[in-house]
């Protein structure tokens, strides 16, 4: 058995030991790779920036779970700092039930940097079974579709409810999620109310999500990790981030870079290897 | 380090889960169940105090809108299939449900979907575009047609066919070449995740 036949062979925690080191060093001794901003991800920040204060409201849909929360979070939390320092009127929904823990923790992480208050700077509305039933209701009466906030509040009496009755009210809808539901978003909402959609995706999601990006059914994308530190690194540049807050995303990119030339030289190896032992099989 | 001792389980879960690396054990058993219990619990809970409560029993016995005693009976019918000789009502509202979801979906997916991005392809090459924009969708349009090509079977893949839609193979082979850089990109910023909360939230070694 010559050496390639042994690589071949390997077992595989060894590879899972080098992906784990390979994360672990970065993280703890952080090289500072720079990270570039990809145009989609300056579309949907200057869209976002150019919405007056207390003017139209950003719907966003929290539309992941704990299982894809170390990429999404960290985006919707710097969406959500954004919002706050334009003083943007926010509308947090959840179209599935574990969905709703999501918001609740990016609020908490978030809101007491800005000092914002439910009702008057964000609202938090509560879970509402049925998901293509929910997005279209919203497009008749939001206070109709859900009556009370997350708290239990009811609609009516919320300060920032007072100007917003549905979509047409509405600035931007955007779809935080690492499933299909954005393209739900683009394709029942923005074609049937006219409402701009953005998302915010895992990596896994992101490549099936250009198209729509080209024909401009989304206004821009945040495509995984790395469209979350690109948008930190926006909202940090523009002094939209107190100086102590923690760029949960952008440290993590070192991690990435590293991980992704690991996977390029294990790929590049792995191949040589079988095509030495395919040579030697020819022999 | 952490003091809060719910940190200290959050990580010890994240350490059983994380011993399957090494092979099956029951410890990672243990988080396995452990989430799947807790998941269930809790959207039953959401889903009580979120909807039943104010959706089904506020309207029905605090309001007396008995109209609402309509929706709540179709939806009952669903648990008609644990009774074998009733089992067939569930029929009724999954039938509701069916047409419901096609009625909405299928006119706005004919927009959104078909229309749409095929007038987009159609109008991609258009005079007056920025060179390079110009060429990224010349690109593209060759790949869209070459690629529906391939999926074309009516014709045999021979001759001009056969290498129109090799080249078709081409672009769906990059396709999955970038799918699958994006997928490496998402898994291991799961990992990145759950160290980032053991090095900072547990230890407290990063910043």
């Amino acid at each position: 058995m010559n050496i390639w036949e042994k690589m071949m062979d390997i077992d595989r925690r060894w590879i899972y030991l080098l992906v784990g080191i390979c994360v672990l060093i970065p993280l703890i001794r952080p090289v500072g790779l720079p990270t570039f901003t990809t145009p989609y991800t300056q579309a949907l920040f200057d869209y976002i920036d150019k919405i007056p204060p207390d003017g139209p409201a950003i719907l966003i849909s929290f539309d992941f779970d704990p299982a894809t929360a170390p990429e999404l979070l960290p985006m919707a939390q710097a969406i959500l700092r954004h919002c706050f320092f334009k003083d943007i009127n926010v509308l947090c929904l959840g179209l599935y039930p574990t969905y709703i823990g999501m918001i609740d923790m990016a609020l908490s992480n978030v809101k007491d940097d800005y000092e914002a208050k439910s009702g008057e700077d964000f609202v938090f509305l509560p879970y509402v079974p049925g998901v293509t039933a929910v997005m279209l209701s919203i497009g008749e009466d939001i206070k109709r579709t859900f009556g009370r906030d997350y708290y239990g509040v009811p609609l009516d009496s919320l300060p920032m409810m007072r100007h917003i009755r549905n979509y047409d009210d509405i600035a931007l809808v955007l779809s935080i999620s690492g499933t299909q539901l954005p393209r739900e978003w683009a394709v029942l909402v923005g074609t049937t109310y006219h409402v701009r959609v953005g998302v915010g995706t895992t990596a896994v999601s992101a490549a099936e999500f250009y198209t729509f990006l080209q024909t401009g059914q989304f206004v821009g994308m945040l495509g995984g990790l790395k469209g979350a530190a690109e948008y930190e690194n926006l909202i940090h540049a523009k002094g939209y981030t107190k100086k102590d807050t923690r760029k949960v995303a952008s440290m993590g990119m070192d991690a990435q870079s590293f991980v992704h030339m690991l996977m390029i030289v294990l790929i590049v190896i792995g191949n040589i290897a079988y095509f030495n032992i395919r040579k030697k099989k020819a022999r | 380090m952490s003091y809060n001792p719910w940190v200290w389980f959050a990580a010890f879960l994240t350490l059983c889960t994380f011993s399957f690396l090494w092979r099956d054990n029951p410890f990672y058993k243990f988080a396995e169940h452990l989430f799947v219990g807790v998941s269930v619990g809790y959207t039953i809970s959401i889903l009580y105090h979120n909807s039943f409560m104010p959706r089904v029993w506020e309207p029905i016995v605090t309001n007396h809108q008995y109209y609402v005693l309509l929706p709540t009976l179709l939806g009952l019918l669903a648990f008609a299939i644990f009774f074998k000789k009733i089992s067939w009502l569930i029929r009724y509202p999954i039938a509701f449900i069916m047409g419901s979801t096609c009625g909405i979906s299928i006119p706005r997916s004919f927009e959104g979907y078909i229309f749409k991005h095929t007038q987009s392809t159609i109008t991609a090459i258009s005079p007056g575009l920025p060179p390079f924009l110009l060429i990224s969708n010349i690109i593209m349009v060759i790949g869209v047609i070459t690629t529906l090509l391939y999926f074309y079977f009516s014709l045999e893949h021979k001759g001009v066919m056969g290498k129109v839609a090799n080249v078709g193979i081409w672009y769906i082979m990059l396709a999955f070449g970038a799918s699958f850089g994006y997928t490496v990109m998402a898994r291991v910023s799961l990992l990145i995740g759950r160290l980032q909360f053991l090095l900072h939230d547990w230890l407290g070694v990063i910043k």
